[in-house]
């Protein structure tokens, strides 16, 4: 007779099982007192919570175990001894037991969700506000995806741990230990012999899960070599079918697929062999109660509602083995996420706020970079003794070939990284002095790549100004050449926009983000020229868009296109790290250096024509 | 946006649940076909290790009845072994039942997925310009995975369930009806609790996933994005976003959460009142000796082994109608039609001169408007052709009609004075080359990523392209030369590195028609001049048609094509349409002329340095002086 007792029993399919042994990556520590004492900080709000989720566990533990003993008295006293009230009175008993048994689990299950779910939205909010906070060269050293799964993956491991893990070894724990001392208590020599079963069961159990382990890693392993390839293959379907090349590649696909197919069979026949084995093992500790059970029976030692008793705790061995090896293995991942998530936690900004720092007030637009000398990460310098005035108003155009150290000055305004030497001003206040944040608020970019967010175009143009009315993002778009085409699409503004920008042309993010830096309305700003080539209508409307916006404001732009450089107030020839000439566009001419070199090489070019 | 749309009506396909129809339920079966000797091998099993398992409490209920009751320790001994015997027995044929199962079914999933590579690899570009390569991914993979989850485990629990189901209600009946009637009356409820728990948690489930991936794909824009954030000091409001979402996510979770704590130990709480009602009612016929306590014992049995697989029952009937949805969607792209496809009659096109016309041709992209209309163009075998036309005015149209990549809506385009209509596809494109603006390469190695259009090429060939591409020695620079392997979609290689692998690539096949886009992303000076020759080189006695964007390209070619609006509006020499066409003056002065400046200039910065500047030391010399002088200024 068995019942069942936990709530994790429930109908999971061979593979279920498996799936949760060898699901492991990590082989590390189970056990980081750092990272717990860090990690349990998160719970501790929700102390009560757990202590009563804790109190329910043995609670039910009880229950379950006290259930077959309730068996076992109607057994030997009320139905051998023809005692129907009796009879009656322990099935009302067992009915009690069960429902509080119902209760104290769906009590505790939801508790344990609830607290789990809380942690894990606060450790994720934690991780993106924290991203938010580091600077642009972390962003720049670090791949997007890992640092996504920490604030997925990762968190979601610590939390299985602290929600469901902890408790879920108190109750295995107890549940083992209650029935060893019920089943010693009853009748200590069928215990002993019973227990002969137990070191099999723990023996099978980790021979399968380490079979499970490595047979689960080759399914994934291979599962993510099906979706690399077709991945691949879709987004070169293309160049396949140009270059006639269908056939070698089905044929390329059939093998990874067949790899997988193997893989999957493979670790589906370990679980046919997993559970026919517990279940042989189940029945052989159930033929050892039954042949000298059923002796001590016949012969007067005992009295068959033992038996039952013992069939029915027999059953029960299963489960907490079964769940202590899966629990070694989540420990596991959650100290190795549990650290990567601290090291992320624990990355210090590179570019901090100081204690000290101000609000920035209004800015008036006088920038001036000051001996300035810049390195990445210390290594070879990228600017050597830059020195550069911009008068409020004034356009910079800062020109000079790939990796001159264009980019890098621009960087150093926005201050997305600090200056090695030298200092930056702006209306004669060291930036470094004032918080970051009020400062790039008085600023606006124009990256060279148009980046849009997923969302509608008027969230994208609003981006800078989410609380700027529709009329202000019209106006915008209007300024930025951008309402004509916005308002030929069927959503007009409030057209989604897919990931990337995709399904809008280079040209017309462009307009896009210039439309965003217009209604932002900063005092400085830094634009970084697209070198993409749009087609000429756009580029008219591109050029009208930039002169409307760079009007009135400082403005240091990163220039590829010739109107742009000779409108500029002073251009900064860069080379290596230095500005090697400085001045307007008739200065540079009349100085004859290398800007009137290369200006005279393409009026030649163009008018040789 | 139409990818949303189309996912939320997939999505409500899905949930709308209820009826499913036969004909797609049959068609997933029938996949099954081909692996027929496995799958009946399972379900001829199953029904043996069925009867087993009936036979099973029947063991117990000997032994308690006649073993232990009627102290027959001799019986006790043998029924104790043949339980053993019988688990062993049901032990082996369970593993060859659950293994052919298995092999079946991930056999129909391998075949399924051969099916639609092959069929996707045939069908034409205008099929893949409409279908995002994501939702494809998800098909071949997620959909694939429900259906042999239904032609396997699935139909197999099914089966196994209702075998079981109805076998024990016979043999529990015919052991004491009227408690089995009392004990069979949990039954129904657990299915249906199942059932019915299942529907409703699934939706909640998939949004729980949809929400995940929505803030998995806001967090990777933000980080993409940190420039833009951090350049306008939008941190707090990106925080509070994503918090926004966080709290959605919360909500739902917590709400799932619930409904799970109060049905989860519900199954077990049913079962077990079940239990109890067979004791104590049991109890009561074991005391008026109308049930012997062995058959309590084995009624008791009979029912802990029902519960599971009746839960089961509960919880896969709603993936039948998921499955068929999974199954209706592979299907549809299974049945869709090539709208190129190969003439029966076809011939293999002779090895070609490169004579290419367009007679009369016009064209519209699947159920949208016209994009080409009456072209007429003769090309001479050799001759280069530049296109050139704003976004839109029909510039790659023409290129994608030559390779046949979609078929001409009238009109006529021929090869060699063959309709390309008229002979095999591979035929046709093994002849032509192409080099796109974005490079796709695989990942493999440089060698068989050159020799991706003719892989039985010699390793002189290969490096004899290479060579002529400019790529040779940037190649012996890897660290494994040739047979390095080049990341995932050629992430290791610059954009101007894999531009020339792909010259290399076209070069290899020596194709007689060539069709390039020479339209360069971001690389510096030298390496343009490099591409430029390799360019220059591969069209060298071959019919080029070039999108053009560079006046280099557009000088050396014997004809210019100005397009607009899908019309040819001018055609000639450079020389003679700066005359002749204003169109071509406007895109001559706006975006040919600039785009030479940053070459220019880089040019310029980097002759200065060896021309005007005889050694290193001078020329910093001279910077230094310039810097000095800049800030004095």
């Amino acid at each position: 007779m068995s019942f069942s007792i936990g709530t994790t029993s429930v109908g999971r399919g061979p593979g279920g099982i498996l799936h949760g042994l060898g699901d492991d990556e990590d082989k590390g520590r189970v056990w980081d007192a750092h990272v717990v004492s860090r990690m349990l900080a998160y719970v501790k709000p929700y102390r009560a919570s757990m202590v009563t989720a804790f109190v329910l566990t043995v609670i039910s533990a009880a229950l379950g175990l006290a259930v077959p003993y309730l068996i076992k008295i109607a057994i030997d006293q009320h139905i051998v001894n023809r005692d129907l009230v009796g009879l009656d009175l322990i099935a009302l008993a067992t009915l009690v037991a069960f429902v509080g048994l119902y209760a104290s689990s769906a009590i505790q299950q939801y508790l344990l969700s609830l607290t789990g779910q809380r942690v894990l939205g606060e450790m994720r909010s934690q991780l993106v506000g924290h991203l938010q906070d580091l600077h642009l060269g972390y962003h720049d050293t670090h791949i997007i995806g890992v640092t996504i799964s920490r604030v997925f993956s990762d968190v979601g491991v610590i939390n299985d741990l602290l929600s469901q893990g902890l408790i879920t070894l108190a109750s295995d724990v107890l549940t083992l230990i209650g029935i060893v001392v019920i089943m010693l208590l009853m009748d200590p020599r069928l215990a002993l012999l019973t227990f002969t079963v137990v070191p099999l069961m723990v023996v099978a159990t980790m021979i399968f899960a380490r079979h499970a382990k490595v047979a689960f890693r080759e399914t994934r392993a291979t599962n993510a070599s099906v979706v690399g390839d077709l991945a691949e293959d879709l987004a070169g379907m293309r160049v396949i079918q140009a270059f006639a090349q269908e056939g070698t590649e089905q044929e390329h696909f059939e093998e990874v697929n067949r790899a997988n197919r193997d893989a999957n069979v493979r670790a589906m026949t370990l679980s046919f062999i997993f559970m026919p084995t517990v279940q042989f093992l189940g029945t052989l500790a159930t033929a050892v109660v039954l042949f000298f059970g059923g002796r001590a029976v016949a012969s007067e030692a005992l009295t068959l509602g033992v038996i039952v008793a013992f069939l029915s705790y027999v059953t029960r061995f299963f489960q907490p083995i079964r769940e202590l090896s899966q629990l070694y293995t989540t420990m596991q991942q959650a100290m190795a996420g549990g650290e990567r998530v601290l090291e992320l936690l624990d990355t210090r900004p590179g570019v901090p706020d100081r204690s000290s720092a101000v609000e920035m007030p209004a800015i008036r637009g006088r920038v001036e970079l000051r001996d300035v000398g810049f390195a990445y990460r210390s290594a070879e310098p990228v600017l050597r003794d830059v020195n550069l005035t911009i008068e409020p108003g004034e356009t910079v155009a800062l020109v000079g070939p790939t990796g001159a150290g264009k980019t890098s000055i621009s960087n150093l305004i926005a201050r997305f990284y600090d200056v090695t030497e030298g200092a930056v001003l702006v209306d004669g206040i060291d930036v470094r002095d004032v918080a970051q944040r009020s400062l790039r608020r008085q600023m606006g970019i124009v990256p060279q790549d148009p980046y849009l967010f997923s969302g509608t175009i008027a969230d994208n143009i609003r981006f800078g100004e989410p609380e700027a009315s529709d009329e202000a993002v019209r106006e915008a778009a209007r300024m930025a050449n951008a309402d004509e085409f916005i308002e030929r699409l069927s959503d007009g503004y409030e057209t989604q926009i897919q990931e990337g920008g995709a399904n809008f042309s280079v040209g017309q993010r462009q307009l896009l983000c210039i439309a965003r830096a217009v209604l932002a309305d900063p005092r400085i700003l830094i634009l970084d020229e697209a070198t993409s080539s749009v087609d000429t209508m756009t580029e008219v409307l591109i050029q009208d868009a930039l002169d409307r916006l760079l009007a009135g404001r400082t403005a240091v732009v990163i220039a590829h296109r010739l109107s742009t450089i000779r409108n500029a107030d002073q251009i900064c020839v860069i080379d290596d790290g230095r500005i090697v000439e400085q001045g307007t566009h008739e200065e540079l001419l009349a100085r004859g250096g290398v800007y009137r070199e290369l200006y005279e090489r393409q009026f030649v070019s163009a008018s040789a024509v | 946006m139409t990818s949303t749309r189309v996912a939320r009506r997939a999505a409500a396909r899905e949930t709308t649940g209820g009826m499913t129809d036969p004909q797609i339920l049959w068609r997933c079966y029938s996949y099954l076909r081909p692996h027929w000797r496995l799958t009946l091998g399972g379900y001829v099993l199953l029904f043996v290790i069925n009867g087993a398992s009936l036979l099973n409490p029947q063991l117990i209920r000997g032994i308690v009845d006649r073993g232990v009751e009627n102290k027959d320790l001799q019986y006790l001994s043998w029924m104790v072994l043949a339980l053993v015997g019988l688990t062993v027995v049901q032990g082996v044929l369970g593993y060859f039942q659950g293994k052919w199962i298995e092999q079946a079914s991930q056999n129909v999933a391998y075949d399924l997925r051969n099916q639609i590579y092959k069929k996707v690899s045939s069908l034409s570009f205008s099929y893949h310009d409409r279908t995002e390569a994501g939702q494809l991914l998800a098909r071949v993979m997620h959909d694939v995975d429900r259906l042999r989850f239904l032609d396997g485990r699935a139909s197999m629990r099914l089966i196994e369930g209702a075998v079981m189901f109805v076998s024990t209600v016979i043999v529990v009946t015919y052991m004491n009806p009227k408690l089995a009637v009392l004990a069979l009356l949990s039954m129904p409820i657990l299915t249906l609790q199942a059932y019915y728990y299942s529907k409703r948690m699934r939706p909640v489930w998939m949004s729980l996933r949809d929400k995940i991936s929505t803030m998995t794909s806001w967090v990777e824009q933000n980080l993409r994005g940190a420039r833009v954030v951090k350049g306008f000091a939008q941190e707090s409001a990106e925080i509070r976003r994503f918090a926004d979402q966080n709290e959605d996510w919360l909500q739902v979770s917590v709400d799932s959460a619930r409904v799970r704590a109060i049905n989860d130990p519900l199954v077990v709480l049913i079962t077990n009142i079940s239990t109890i009602f067979i004791i104590w009612y049991g109890g009561r016929l074991v005391i008026q000796g109308g049930l012997t306590l062995g058959e309590l014992v084995a009624f008791t049995s009979y029912m802990s082994q029902l519960a599971g697989p009746v839960r089961t029952l509960g919880r896969l009937i709603p993936m039948l109608t998921e499955a068929s949805a999974s199954g209706q969607r592979i299907f549809e792209i299974l049945d869709t039609e090539s709208e190129v496809k190969e003439s029966p009659n076809a011939v293999v096109l002779p090895a070609a001169e490169g004579r290419v016309r367009f007679q009369d041709v016009s064209f519209a992209y699947f159920g949208r408007k016209t994009v080409l209309e009456d072209v007429n163009l003769e090309v001479a075998p050799g001759d280069v052709v530049a296109l050139l036309g704003t976004t839109g005015s029909g510039k790659s149209t023409i290129i994608n009609l030559i390779p046949r990549f979609y078929d001409v809506t009238r009109g006529v385009v021929t090869v060699d004075g063959y309709d390309v209509r008229d002979v095999t596809l591979s035929s046709l494109r093994d002849q032509i080359g192409i080099v796109l603006q974005e490079t796709t390469l695989f990942a493999a190695s440089v060698r068989e990523n050159i020799a991706f259009g003719r892989p039985e090429a010699t390793e002189d060939e290969i490096v004899a392209a290479a060579k002529a591409a400019q790529a040779h020695d940037f190649i012996l620079e890897m660290p494994q030369g040739y047979r390095t392997r080049v990341g995932e979609r050629g992430s290791t290689l610059s954009g101007g590195q894999k531009q020339r692998i792909a010259i290399a690539r076209a070069l290899l096949k020596d194709p007689r028609i060539l069709i390039l886009d020479d339209a360069m992303s971001s690389v510096d000076t030298e390496t343009e001049q490099l591409i430029q020759k390799a360019l220059e080189r591969l069209m060298e006695g071959r019919t080029s048609f070039v999108i053009a964007q560079r006046l280099s390209t557009v000088r050396m070619a014997d004809q210019i094509l100005v397009l607009d609006k899908g019309r040819i509006v001018a055609r000639g020499t450079h020389e003679e349409l700066l005359q002749t066409s204003g169109l071509y003056a406007d895109i001559y002065e706006r975006q040919l002329r600039p785009q030479e400046v940053k070459e220019l200039m880089e040019r310029a910065l980097r002759s200065g340095a060896s021309e005007n500047m005889p050694t290193s030391v001078t020329g910093i010399k001279i910077a230094v002086a310039g810097a000095v002088a800049g800030t004095g200024a």
